[in-house]
């Protein structure tokens, strides 16, 4: 194709010194668009990545249980944040690649379900995969509802699914038995054992990581694509995107069997980390922490997800240690107040105070303080 | 056949608190077009503040004291964190609710403690015979008590100044500041209203079995009940209710005959199946209106 003379096609040349200054839609559209942002996203990836040496085992365990998180983040705002169809259902999805994943690494012949198959390679884009098409299956509901409808809809798929959850003992072991979640193994090397590549923590933590950047960057690049467009249009208003021409039905499908493939690769990863799955954990309160990772972090923002899930798994650890410096604070669950329920009413606080004070959530703070610095000092 | 008709009357019983609830989140609805996801919470406030209070004044006195008591918690609520989300999508402000629903019920949690509270309610498990019937004092209870409630306020929109407001501004909510009625005083009844309901359906949910940190789940059940009666109808919340609490009941006495394959407690999610069946039929729930767009 030739581009019309004066517009110039495909990735031209940058004028030095003016940033802001997009002389092809290629550059427009470019991921990292300044060379701030390619300089700074390659020192933070490199920075995550010698953390893994840096840190303890016991953060790097929480780290990594964060990543996957994000992934699962990432997933619920493609739906919710890109696509706008509220989700309250992400544990069902989140739990059904979790069972995927764990019965197909599962030894065989064991008390619960099992088939042997513990290469990461297979069970991973499974639980993806099977998690998808319940959220393809799920979504012919979503065609016909809007907004709040939804919500209660996906909320009801969450109980139905702790249901058969901690019915169906074959897969799941039943409530507060459990069974072993999935063994992560790469071409016969187990991840989940200390190795010659360091200990256990050291290579769930490098493996989870990578793993969030190849997400993250396919979420990118689906956001910026004629699909992402498409959840765009959706989202700001329904009935337009259907006039310029935009499916939909197709697309709301897709946005949900998208989102749920994120869903479920997060709980296929999940429980790798503690290595055990119990069926009730799959319940509201885990919908509304992604809900809430989402929503602190900043909606329709990939950043802003991973952002969002880092601060939330960071907060438990933050809450653990407060017994020792604010004294009235016990580590007791018997006694009140614990850190258990300072945690939980900091979850509800800040989901109304970021809704109240910066909706964009920390993303929206990130831009806050960039535009102040990008004018410093005339800030007006 | 006596079972089935027991079953009914415990159906009926337990599907009017259901439709306590349910009003209280239509009444919502209607006012602001969100829906409370803070009622669970106010529900568990209500059956707890009437545990502490029966010890003091005495049970009838202490189920007024603290249906008032939530009604003021609603408001300060709506007051403090609604109201200045006014004019924002409703789907934000819902998401506050639900943040407000964890503050809250870590909160009341610490009161309930670790065991089981009694709400010190006259009919516990004593049950009572209608010539061949032998049911259970409290299921009537919650049925006569819904009945004259559901009047109360049926009688309170159609014939009250407030009402007549509520229900412009239901309508229309430019229309009717125009006209004088002032918005905000409607949405502040509202979570007024729902409040106290919301308390009076916790006092019932603890009747007999009492009240522990997990009960607030059943106030999901009433989520059920709108889809099924439609978001914005007083009249289908009230039959949305009854209806989800008569098949919770009848698959309770029966589904361990007849379906044993479903497992064990499916009563408890039968709620959302039904939910999923009128969804797929009637998107907008029995008797709710159906949205009308134009480009």
């Amino acid at each position: 194709m030739t581009a019309p003379p004066g517009v110039s096609g495909g990735r031209s040349r940058r004028v030095r010194g003016r940033p802001l200054l997009y002389t092809s839609y290629a550059q427009d559209m470019a991921l990292l668009d300044t060379r701030g942002k390619r300089i700074w996203t390659g020192v933070l990836v490199a920075a995550a990545f010698a953390v893994s040496v840096l840190l303890a085992d016991r953060s790097l365990e929480v780290l990594a249980v964060a990543y996957v998180l994000a992934i699962g983040a990432i997933g619920l705002n493609i739906v919710t944040g890109y696509a706008g169809q509220v989700s309250l259902g992400h544990a069902f999805f989140v739990a059904i690649g979790a069972y995927t994943a764990a019965a197909l690494s599962g030894p065989p012949g064991g008390e619960t379900l099992g088939y042997g198959l513990a290469e990461i390679w297979i069970w991973l884009p499974a639980a993806g995969l099977v998690a998808a098409v319940a959220g393809v299956l799920v979504a012919p509901l979503a065609t016909r509802l809007r907004g709040l409808y939804l919500a209660i809809v996906t909320l009801g798929l969450v109980f139905l699914g702790e249901h058969v959850f901690k019915e169906w003992k074959e897969l799941t072991g039943g409530p507060g038995v459990g069974r072993e979640a999935a063994i992560p193994q790469l071409f016969g090397y187990r991840l989940d054992q200390d190795g010659p590549l360091g200990t256990k923590e050291q290579v769930l933590y490098l493996l989870m990581l990578s793993l969030l950047v190849v997400f993250a960057v396919a979420a990118r690049n689906l956001a910026r694509s004629r699909v992402g467009r498409a959840f765009a249009a959706i989202r700001d208003r329904d009935i337009a995107a259907e006039v310029i021409g935009v499916p939909l039905t197709r697309y709301k499908v897709l946005a949900f069997g998208i989102s749920s493939f994120y869903a479920g690769c997060a709980g296929g990863l999940l429980y790798c980390v503690s290595g055990y799955v119990e069926p009730g954990s799959f319940n509201l309160l885990l919908s509304v922490q992604f809900i809430a990772m989402v929503l602190i972090g900043g909606v329709a923002t990939v950043s802003g997800a991973i952002a969002g899930a880092l601060f939330i798994s960071l907060l438990q650890p933050v809450t653990r240690a407060l017994p020792a410096l604010v004294p009235v604070i016990s580590g007791d669950t018997t006694q009140t107040p614990n850190v258990f329920q300072v945690e939980t009413v900091l979850y509800g606080l800040l989901i109304v105070l970021f809704l109240v004070f910066e909706p964009r959530g920390l993303f929206g703070l990130w831009i806050r303080a960039r535009n102040y610095w990008k004018s410093w000092p005339f800030s007006y | 056949m006596t079972g089935l008709l027991e079953s009914l009357i415990r159906g009926l019983g337990n599907g009017s608190v259901y439709a306590l609830l349910a009003l209280g989140f239509v009444i919502i609805y209607k006012a602001t077009r969100v829906i409370s996801f803070a009622q669970p919470a106010l529900m568990l406030a209500g059956a707890v503040a009437v545990s502490y209070l029966a010890e003091v004044t005495g049970f009838y006195a202490a189920v007024l004291l603290a249906a008032l008591l939530i009604a003021g918690v609603a408001l300060a609520i709506e007051r403090i964190a609604i109201r200045p989300m006014v004019g924002r999508p409703v789907f934000v402000v819902s998401i506050i609710t639900l943040g407000i629903d964890v503050v809250v019920r870590v909160v009341v949690n610490g009161f309930i403690g670790r065991d089981v509270r009694q709400v010190g309610d006259p009919w516990g498990f004593a049950q009572v015979s209608l010539g061949p019937l032998v049911v259970q004092q409290r299921w009537l209870a919650m049925l006569l008590v819904t009945a004259v409630l559901v009047t109360l306020l049926f009688a309170f929109f159609r014939y009250t100044r407030y009402g007549l407001a509520m229900r412009a501004a239901a309508f229309d909510q430019e229309t009717a500041l125009a006209q004088g009625v002032s918005v905000g005083m409607v949405f502040a009844l509202s979570w007024g209203l729902a409040g106290f309901l919301a308390a009076i359906a916790g006092m019932f949910v603890g009747t007999g079995q009492g009240i522990e940190q997990l009960t607030w789940v059943i106030a999901l059940k009433a989520l059920p009940a709108i889809i099924v009666g439609g978001l914005d109808s007083l009249g289908g919340a009230v039959v949305g209710g009854l209806a989800i609490g008569v098949v919770e009941s009848l698959f309770q006495s029966y589904q361990g005959e007849f379906a044993p394959w479903l497992g064990q407690n499916f009563a408890v999610v039968t709620p959302y199946v039904v939910m999923l069946v009128v969804l797929l039929v009637r998107p907008y729930g029995l008797f709710g209106t159906r949205e009308v767009e134009r480009v």
